[in-house]
């Protein structure tokens, strides 16, 4: 059996999914945010494997992007994370809820 | 268009003035007392000598066509809609312009003299010059909206003039009057050039300035349709400026400014600039007979009204003040009945005798230390010669003795209304003239007669007034003598310069374009009916002869009338006082009391307006629809709603990631259902 398309965008699915129910299930903010990275990754695949089967570059253009972006948001994130945590000794995201009021 | 002699002098009469102003007003801190008082007078001065010139080009024109144009710009083009700034001097206007830098020339040499202590000397002579430049707009603008910018700066320098000594709210409290009371007269006027304009704007061609008097003349039967309603309201600006029943009650509380004001603005010009206005638009107000009838009514009733209320009066301004109100009166009697020339003349010759009498009347308060009640004055003949002899000369041409100014003018007003308006006016005017002559001869008895009646203190200080202020009462008292004489009339022999001079401007025919092709001409009424202006050499001889014989006989009535009201004042008020007293206690002092009070008018307006205004104003527009609506409803309401608003709002903005994430993921959920449902 070749591998198509169709293995590619299920394979996907199946990231995305487990990434999203990370973000709305753990407490604690790496995970959520290893989450996220989680369902960047899956759409990155869906970008690739899609532009390989249409036969267009762009795809892969975008991949290189989102590969940038990511690595950004990666340092970025991490660098508030560790701030977050010299401030208030916790990652644990019910625990910051300075912003309601 | 026909082609017009241009003048660039025009501009600069009514500039030179300006300038004066500005350099006195601006720096009105700095400036030493001695120039100021030579800027605000010698500006004047080149006003006047340049309104000579102007005048003396005009006398050498073809007399039907004596006019000079100034455009300096054109205002505003819309449309159709063209307004100019331009100045225009015809016979009217060159009256108007000599009456107004010739008088207040005068008025502003004495004030000189009468203002030379005050500490707002230089700000009053930057006041006065304002309103020189700004009457000189109203009196020589060349269409009605430059006639009306100069007739609100009148105003404006009216009220600040009133409240000159504004550290007394009393004064400050006649300002206001002035202004809101004028205000009231002003929005008829507006509306009236609104529906002059809206009937002349589809008929004008480019170029032609919609309300310039040149354009308005030459279309004037085009305002025929409206001529009753713009003529009305028109009306109504005039009695609010010139005075007369309804609006007339502003006037006598003028009189808290300082006298050169009373004399320069609240006699001799800008209170006669209704009559200017009437006369200068005299070609629409004589297509509406109810206009007329209407102006010729209002005149007479004041005339006599305003006399009877000046028979009672103590303060010496109060009475000159009612006078002018009264002989107001009459110049409006005059143009209601279409003697328009004779109305600008009676102008001229009160502006002359009334001013001196208003600045004798500030020599007399100047020498009794401020007093203006002449129960405390008295005896003063002998003590101020110079202002007791012009004052003399100003009150018999106020009461109209021949051969002073004021016989002339005012005995062609009644001429005029007997010929023309009926015997009703006529009686009106007649009995005007009695008093006017006994309130006079009151005045002067307890003035100038009898023993002083003031504090041995002021008694003191009585001193003749110094030459800066009598040098302008005796050129006064001479044009209130010989002034008349340019006008006296043909049944007496003379030639009538006066009205021939006017002729050009108050005889117009009238093109009524009823039907296009069709035009029918109309005579004016005024070219058969003012009978001073117009030759009856062509009547018929007879006629002419009975028209003479009762000319005469009227002339020679109101002449032992004046006589008459004069003798009985001087009796009255020096010999036989115990008549007054009686007089007072009559039917048991009621009617004394009445006039005393001025008919309780002021009473009535604040019955019946005032306090209804305020009654509203508090009560609903400002407890229940500022309070109420504004404040309660609107600004609280708006507020609460945001209040609540937000309250329901910072339910979802929790703080908690996990709950903005589910609601994201339910969200993105709900939408990629609906879209697969839909699809």
């Amino acid at each position: 059996m070749a591998i198509g398309l169709t293995h590619y965008l299920v394979l996907a699915g199946a990231m995305f999914l487990t990434g999203t129910i990370g973000v709305l299930v753990r407490r604690n903010s790496l995970i959520m945010f290893m989450s996220i990275e989680i369902m960047l990754c899956a759409v990155n695949i869906v970008f690739a494997a899609s532009s390989r089967a249409l036969g267009d570059l762009s795809g892969h253009v975008f991949v290189m992007m989102n590969f940038a972006v990511a690595a950004a948001e990666a340092a970025i994130g991490l660098a508030i994370l560790v701030e977050i945590y010299r401030q208030r000794r916790s990652v644990n995201v019910d625990d910051l809820t300075t912003l309601m009021e | 268009m026909e082609h017009h002699a241009v003048d660039n002098a025009l501009r600069w009469i009514v500039l030179v003035p300006l300038i004066g102003a500005a350099v006195n007003g601006l720096l009105v801190r700095v400036m030493p007392r001695r120039l100021a008082g030579l800027i605000g007078c010698g500006t004047v001065a080149i006003s006047f000598a340049l309104s000579v010139k102007v005048f003396l080009r005009l006398v050498e024109m073809d007399p039907a066509h004596r006019l000079v144009e100034d455009t300096i710009a054109t205002w505003l083009t819309f449309g159709r809609l063209q307004i100019d700034i331009g100045f225009a001097m015809d016979p009217l206007n060159a009256v108007m312009a000599l009456v107004v830098t010739g008088v207040g020339f005068l008025i502003h040499v004495y004030s000189l003299g009468y203002m030379a202590h005050d500490a707002g000397f230089n700000r009053f002579f930057a006041y006065l010059n304002l309103f020189i430049f700004s009457m000189l707009t109203l009196v020589l603008g060349e269409n009605l909206v430059m006639l009306f910018v100069g007739w609100e700066g009148v105003g404006l320098c009216s009220y600040l003039l009133i409240s000159f000594w504004f550290n007394d709210e009393a004064n400050a409290a006649a300002g206001k009057k002035a202004f809101i009371v004028n205000r009231i007269g002003d929005f008829g006027f507006l509306l009236g050039m609104f529906v002059i304009g809206t009937t002349m704007l589809p008929h004008m061609g480019a170029g032609e300035g919609l309300f310039s008097f040149s354009v308005l003349a030459e279309h004037a039967g085009l305002l025929a349709p409206i001529a009753t309603l713009a003529g009305l309201l028109l009306f109504v600006g005039a009695t609010g400026k010139s005075a007369q029943i309804p609006l007339y009650i502003w006037l006598p509380d003028a009189m808290a400014g300082p006298t050169p004001v009373s004399a320069l603005i609240h006699a001799a010009t800008m209170v006669t600039a209704g009559v200017y206005m009437i006369a200068r638009l005299n070609y629409l107000f004589i297509q509406s007979e109810t206009a007329m009838l209407v102006i010729a009514i209002v005149g007479g009733v004041t005339a006599l009204y305003a006399a009877t209320i000046a028979l009672t009066q103590n303060d010496i301004k109060k009475v000159l003040a009612y006078s002018t109100v009264s002989q107001l009166g009459y110049m409006m009697l005059a143009c209601g009945v279409g003697a328009f020339a004779m109305g600008i003349f009676h102008l001229m010759t009160h502006a002359f005798f009334k001013a001196l009498l208003f600045l004798g009347s500030g020599s007399v308060i100047h020498a009794m230390s401020n007093e203006q009640d002449m129960r405390k004055m008295g005896g003063l003949r002998k003590k101020l010669p110079i202002t007791w002899w012009t004052f003399l000369i100003g009150t018999l041409a106020l009461a109209g003795v021949f051969p002073f100014a004021g016989f002339f003018s005012k005995d062609e007003i009644l001429w005029n209304a007997w010929s023309q308006g009926g015997v009703g006016l006529w009686v009106l005017g007649f009995l005007g003239a009695g008093l006017t002559a006994f309130y006079m001869m009151r005045l002067v008895s307890l003035t100038f007669f009898g023993s002083n009646r003031a504090s041995d203190e002021v008694k003191h200080h009585i001193h003749e007034s110094p030459l800066t202020m009598t040098l302008p009462l005796v050129v006064l008292a001479v044009l209130s003598l010989a002034g008349g004489w340019v006008g006296i009339p043909h049944f007496m022999g003379g030639a009538n310069h006066f009205g021939t001079w006017l002729e050009p401007v108050f005889a117009h025919e009238i093109v009524v374009d009823a039907v296009p092709h069709a035009e029918v001409v109309a005579h004016a009424v005024a070219d058969d009916e003012h009978h001073g202006a117009v030759d009856h050499a062509t009547d018929h001889g007879a006629d002419h002869a009975a028209e003479v014989r009762m000319e005469w006989t009227l002339a020679s009535a109101s002449l032992v009338w004046a006589l008459l009201g004069l003798g009985l004042g001087t009796l009255v008020y020096t010999k036989r006082t115990g008549i007054a007293t009686a007089a007072h206690r009559f039917a048991g002092g009621i009617p004394h009391r009445i006039l005393k009070n001025k008919y309780y008018v002021d009473e009535l307006y604040e019955a019946a307006i005032i306090r209804p205004a305020h009654a509203v104003s508090d009560r609903f527009l400002f407890k229940t629809v500022d309070v109420g609506l504004i404040d309660g409803l609107l600004v609280s309401g708006s507020y609460t709603l945001v209040a609540i608003v937000s309250a329901l709002v910072r339910l979802l903005q929790n703080g908690m990631i996990r709950f903005y994430a589910w609601a994201f993921a339910s969200g993105v959920a709900a939408f990629i259902i609906y879209l697969t449902l839909s699809g």
